[in-house]
């Protein structure tokens, strides 16, 4: 009911109402609000989709742009966890420590000894089928990636249910630090024979994507598109669960949950439930992305799973607008295109000045910097959700009829 | 039986003891009044009924059947809805998402839009703010948005802690006339406050509490010319 886009502050216009009048069939159903949702989200797809098109199969930029889009996925995943419901979650790397796992620990060679030596093959053709290990079909391991993940998310969110803002801060980034020690020493944790990980050396290589219907994609093929195709098209699954969630019930609950708890206990909002699917949605989008990440990077390794990515993560949404999934995606697509392309491009402009460092070292600092200077220049974000953006700039505090000292008197 | 039932609940804050045994009874239809100065208990009375800050003993009967333990979704579903101590409107959200999620609970969307109606007639500045952020509104509409929210949820119980709290008197007033005619109506109300004088003209009886423990209870009327209650909540 909510879910009326028509703009805030417009007195005088009834909600609901559409002042012109729809001169055919085809514009009115154009026009109609749900209709009217769409048409961005598909013309951003569908261009978006038309991108490889012009680029070249092995193009660098072919490449940055299927990781921006594998970090949107984890952005919005975020963005659920953050943005939504006001939990501020400073482990997602768990969860894509995990997704990534699942593939590692499904579409590999990593268990070698796996049904006597011969291997597990689940729905898989081409190459992988006469491998050792299991391998499973990636969409199946997409499947495991999202129940593990949001099994884990429910797990960690569990000991969050009682804390609120900064503890939860903590208690995340806790639970993001263990999964990290976990993957790095998972070479002398062991289940029966099989070692859990395999450290810092890695899972490698990863079973390539393999779709049904389409032909396998081939392992040193140099052909990036299909990669970002999948890439897009998980994107445009989550942007898809995204916006009805926002406007569901459940994404009402989270609001209300984020802007005042108590008020939303008393509504009758289960607290218990509410936090935990949104942590368990939260992470189900970060296991997803996580398990294609382990995919196309060919590697599953514990050098990727460190607090830093839970922060680069969190700094996408900050910098697109908590809350706004618009802003995500474009927080997302400019912080990721900014590590992987333009700081990498940029590595020896400190030497041209005399200085004896890479710019890449500096990365942090300066996504730290760009920060800074959005929170004074711009706080809600670049692309800001309208409830937030009405907290930075007007004052809500405001509200007592009566001056202080005639409430004491 | 009573309506709601509480029998002799202590409630506690950590290791605080707030409700040191609390014993009170409001039958259906009535409108009762707890007053009380700052820390007798008042606002953890109902806290404790509606399952925010669960009784640790004791007991708590509605409509018969035992609430003291559940939790405060169950509690909204059984029909007791609560204006929170310090209004805790969504700042945020326009009046009508506030009164949206009022009935966040409800399964029955037919009358959604009629109970609607209902709000705006009670309180008419809510209809003309429907569209307006809560957070921008005066304390004394938010206090309307507050009840009105809370009867969004269709109360058979409706739990109502400190309405007049940082509003101006003439606000007050209309606020409390308005509490009376929701009690005409026939809903049954627990009211907590510490402005006893308002209170205690729409209610018919009255529960003074001290340090977590009832040390009177009687008919508003009477607790109104009770020479004590006059001189320590009166301010006559």
């Amino acid at each position: 009911m909510s879910a009326t886009e028509t703009p805030p502050d417009a007195p005088g216009t009834p909600p609901g109402q559409i002042s012109i009048k729809p001169q055919s069939a085809l514009v009115a159903r154009l026009t109609a609000p749900a209709t009217q949702k769409l048409i961005l989200p598909v013309v951003f797809l569908g261009l978006m989709a038309l991108v490889p098109l012009v680029l070249d199969q092995s193009s660098p930029l072919l490449r940055d742009a299927t990781l921006a889009a594998a970090y949107v996925v984890m952005a919005l995943g975020l963005n659920i966890i953050v943005g939504f419901a006001g939990l501020l979650d400073l482990g997602y790397v768990a969860f894509f420590a995990i997704g990534a796992y699942t593939i590692g620990w499904l579409g590999s060679g990593f268990f070698a000894e796996a049904n006597g030596g011969e291997g597990i093959h689940i729905a898989v053709t081409g190459f992988a089928a006469s491998l050792p290990g299991i391998h499973v079909n990636f969409l199946l391991v997409l499947v495991a990636a999202l129940i593990f993940t949001t099994i884990a998310g429910m797990i960690i969110g569990l000991p969050t249910l009682r804390l609120r803002g900064d503890y939860i801060a903590i208690v995340t980034l806790a639970f993001g630090e263990i999964i990290g020690d976990i993957a790095e020493n998972g070479d002398r944790l062991s289940i029966g024979d099989y070692k859990l990980t395999n450290g810092k050396q890695g899972i490698t290589p990863v079973d390539k994507i393999d779709l049904p219907l389409v032909e396998p994609f081939k392992l040193g093929a140099i052909d990036g598109r299909p990669w970002f195709w999948v890439a897009l098209a998980l994107v445009a699954l989550v942007l898809f669960v995204n916006f009805r969630l926002r406007d569901s019930r459940l994404g009402r609950a989270w609001i209300a949950l984020r802007e005042d708890e108590v008020a939303a206990s008393s509504m009758g909002i289960p607290l218990v439930k509410t936090k935990l699917l949104a942590y368990g949605t939260g992470a189900a989008f970060g296991g997803m992305s996580g398990a294609f990440l382990g995919s196309y990077l060919n590697t599953v390794n514990a050098d990727q799973f460190q607090f830093s990515f839970s922060i680069f993560i969190l700094s996408m949404v900050i910098l697109g607008g908590l809350g706004s999934i618009w802003g995500v995606v474009v927080g997302a697509i400019a912080l990721s295109f900014m590590n992987f392309r333009l700081i990498p491009e940029l590595r020896d402009a400190p030497s041209l000045v005399g200085l004896d460092f890479e710019l890449t070292d500096l990365s942090f600092g300066i996504f730290g910097f760009l920060l800074v200077i959005m929170m004074i220049m711009r706080p809600e974000g670049l692309l800001p959700e309208r409830r937030r953006q009405i907290e930075l700039t007007e004052n809500l505090e405001g509200g007592d009829d009566v001056p202080v000292q005639a409430v004491k008197a | 039986m009573s309506f709601l039932e509480v029998d002799d609940i202590q409630t506690y804050y950590g290791n605080i003891q707030a409700l040191k045994g609390i014993s009170i009874a409001v039958e259906e239809g009535e409108c009762v009044t707890l007053i009380g100065s700052n820390g007798a208990g008042k606002s953890t009375t109902l806290r404790s009924i509606s399952g925010l800050t669960p009784a640790r003993m004791g007991s708590i009967r509605f409509d018969g059947q035992e609430i003291a333990q559940l939790p405060p979704q169950e509690i909204v579903r059984l029909g007791i809805c609560q204006s929170p101590e310090g209004r805790k409107t969504f700042a945020r959200m326009t009046v009508r998402e506030n009164l949206e999620l009022g009935a966040y609970l409800r399964k029955d969307h037919a009358n959604f839009e009629g109970d609607l109606k209902r709000i705006f007639d009670l309180f008419p500045r809510l209809d003309e703010r429907q569209r307006q952020k809560a957070g921008t509104m005066s304390g004394g509409e938010q206090q309307m948005l507050a009840i009105g929210r809370a009867m969004m949820g269709r109360p058979r119980l409706l739990l109502l802690d400190e309405p007049s709290m940082g509003i101006s008197p003439i606000l007050t007033e209309r606020i409390y006339e308005t509490i009376a005619e929701i009690n005409q109506q026939g809903t049954t109300i627990l009211l907590v406050e510490q402005n006893a004088n308002f209170a205690l003209e729409v209610s018919q009886r009255g529960y003074v509490l001290e340090t977590g423990k009832v040390v009177m209870s009687n008919a508003s009327d009477a607790l109104r010319t009770d020479p004590e209650v006059q001189k320590a909540y009166l301010g006559t």
